[in-house]
């Protein structure tokens, strides 16, 4: 049985204060928060094995080697990929989407074309773009309707033999619209086109299956998951990852270095120049661990009342609209309140110790498809409740109250 | 009145109210008072970058003093600038730049002070000096 009171107590955070009331955290599409089991996992690795991995033959050398490959197995076994090699670590979605947008420099030619969607975060834009400077290749945008859902039929019309690459997120971070992705997959593999699915938002909701997917390749951040900022990672098929050339040059990431030619390493390590953040890979593995053990169907369904609890609430104030309202997304509401900034709510709603995004969430082309500069966006975890929803209803009231 | 002056009176306002809730109220205020740009001078280039709201600011020189005009479509922005311009407007560019802007922790608004807090207030108070500069290199 799903005890939210009991899981609150596993984050230490959440029992702080901040502007003399309790912290109610709904920022949690940007960063989530982290249990007790991963920060003392962090603890651990500094007090008593902390030491560079794949290197030295001394025993903390092997000790560590041995814990970090430990989280890759379980990253592994998470996205359920076929083999162990076809996950690379990286610092971030960023970092994995970049790492592939480069790599397909060498792949693309000019006038070939790559399409994205219209509710993409700017870190799956802007690699594409610069992609396109450097190949000529062209971009083409999966148009959003008002739902905040994609155009099926015109993602159809995009589609030719000229496609080589589709990008989308799993989930968008600004309206929490659920993308189809297994259509969107099916659809590109049809014309030959690989897919790179951003899963930074879906990962703390939905277990992915890489595999039945059939996904090309597909990202996720830590941070987001319960575990340390600055470490995620890259599932890449090993056909992909084959064809792809390294990313940047460095140590680890070698066969045999000699002035005339160096050679590269095997997958994975052919993506992992230079020391990892081997803490926060490990951290990562344990985040997932910890998630694991409350259950992903336990956390969706829990979100999932948070969210219809969340909407009714919210809708109960007069010119409060919702953007993002199609039947499938996750427990993220973004809104407005008529004639009001959404910066003017974040501030109050802010000096009563919540915790929400304002903004255009690094998403500016919905922003402009909707016609409004940003959006106030709570976002709930499996540890937030009824009554924070409660708090956060009131406070909207007051800003209202005090902004009309 | 010199900007000293301007600042103490603001501080007494502000000191009357006991809560942060007052205080805003109180800024939400002055923001409606505050001498909004013409129309013609909203533009792009004189948008103020560095915060999530829009905040619009056009400075005239009349005689030896210092116009500003602004306006922003975010309420609360709107107070921080009519506190900010209601201090410098009608001074002299060399007092504007030679100016302290320590009273906005007098008043209670010291979080909005942080550089990398997005409303941009020190973003406001570098533009409102730079004209200033700008102006005072014309009267040189």
């Amino acid at each position: 049985m799903f005890d939210v009171y009991k899981i609150r107590k596993d984050f230490p955070i959440l029992s702080r204060e901040v502007n003399g009331k309790p912290l109610v955290y709904f920022d949690n599409a940007a960063t989530s928060q982290t249990p007790q089991a991963v920060i003392d996992t962090i603890v651990d690795y500094y007090s008593n094995y902390n030491a560079n991995i794949h290197r030295g033959v001394h025993y903390l050398s092997q000790e560590a080697t041995d814990v970090y490959e430990e989280a890759r197995k379980k990253i592994r076994k998470h996205f359920n990929a076929a083999r162990l090699h076809e996950i690379i670590f990286t610092s971030g979605t960023t970092h994995s989407i970049n790492l592939v947008a480069t790599g397909f420099s060498s792949i693309l030619k000019k006038g070939d074309e790559i399409i994205v969607s219209a509710l993409e975060h700017h870190s799956n834009i802007v690699p594409w773009q610069m992609l396109c400077e450097r190949t000529g290749a062209i971009l083409k945008v999966i148009p959003m309707n008002e739902e905040g859902a994609l155009e099926m039929d015109a993602y159809d019309a995009l589609l030719s033999e000229k496609t080589k690459l589709v990008f989308t997120n799993h989930v968008s971070n600004a309206l929490g619209t659920v993308n189809p992705i297994k259509q969107i997959i099916d659809k590109a593999h049809a014309v030959g086109a690989a897919v790179l699915i951003d899963g930074a938002q879906s990962c703390p909701h939905i277990k992915p299956d890489v595999q039945e997917l059939d996904v090309d390749f597909y990202v996720a951040s830590a941070h987001k998951m319960c575990g340390p900022t600055g470490v995620g990672m890259l599932y890449g098929k090993e056909e992909w990852l084959n064809k792809l050339p390294p990313y940047q040059g460095g140590g680890e990431m070698i066969a045999e270095v000699t002035f005339e030619k160096t050679t590269y390493a095997d997958l994975p390590h052919k993506f992992e120049a230079g020391t990892p953040n081997i803490c926060g890979g490990i951290a990562f593995g344990a985040a997932i661990d910890y998630m694991n053990a409350i259950g992903f169907d336990t956390i969706a369904a829990y979100e999932d009342e948070l969210l219809k609890y969340g909407t009714e609430k919210l809708l109960e104030i007069e010119g409060l609209k919702i953007y993002g309202t199609t039947e499938n997304k996750t427990s993220v509401i973004s809104f407005n309140i008529e004639g009001i900034h959404p910066y003017d709510i974040g501030t109050i709603v802010d000096k009563l110790g919540i915790a929400v995004r304002t903004g255009h969430h690094c998403a500016q082309p919905i922003m402009d498809y909707y016609k409004i500069p940003g959006t106030v966006r709570a976002s709930f975890s499996f540890y937030n409740t009824k009554e924070e929803i409660d708090a956060l209803v009131e406070a909207v009231r007051k800003a209202k109250m005090m902004l009309s | 009145m010199t900007i000293q002056d301007i600042q103490n009176d603001i501080v007494d306002e502000f000191s009357m109210f006991d809560d942060w809730m007052q205080r805003y109220e109180y800024m939400i205020e002055l923001g409606k008072s505050l001498p909004l740009i013409e129309e013609q001078y909203k533009t792009e280039e004189n948008i103020i970058k560095g915060c999530q709201s829009k905040v619009w600011v056009h400075a005239e020189l009349e005689d030896d003093k210092l116009l500003f005009t602004a306006d922003s479509d975010a309420i609360i922005t709107k107070g921080i600038i009519a506190i900010l311009i209601r201090a410098f407007s009608g001074q002299k560019p060399q007092d504007i730049i030679n100016a302290d802007t320590s009273f906005i922790d007098d008043i209670g608004l010291k979080e909005h002070l942080s550089p990398t807090r997005a409303n941009g207030l020190v973003s406001m108070i570098k533009q409102l000096k730079l004209y200033a500069i700008a102006y005072q290199t014309q009267l040189n």
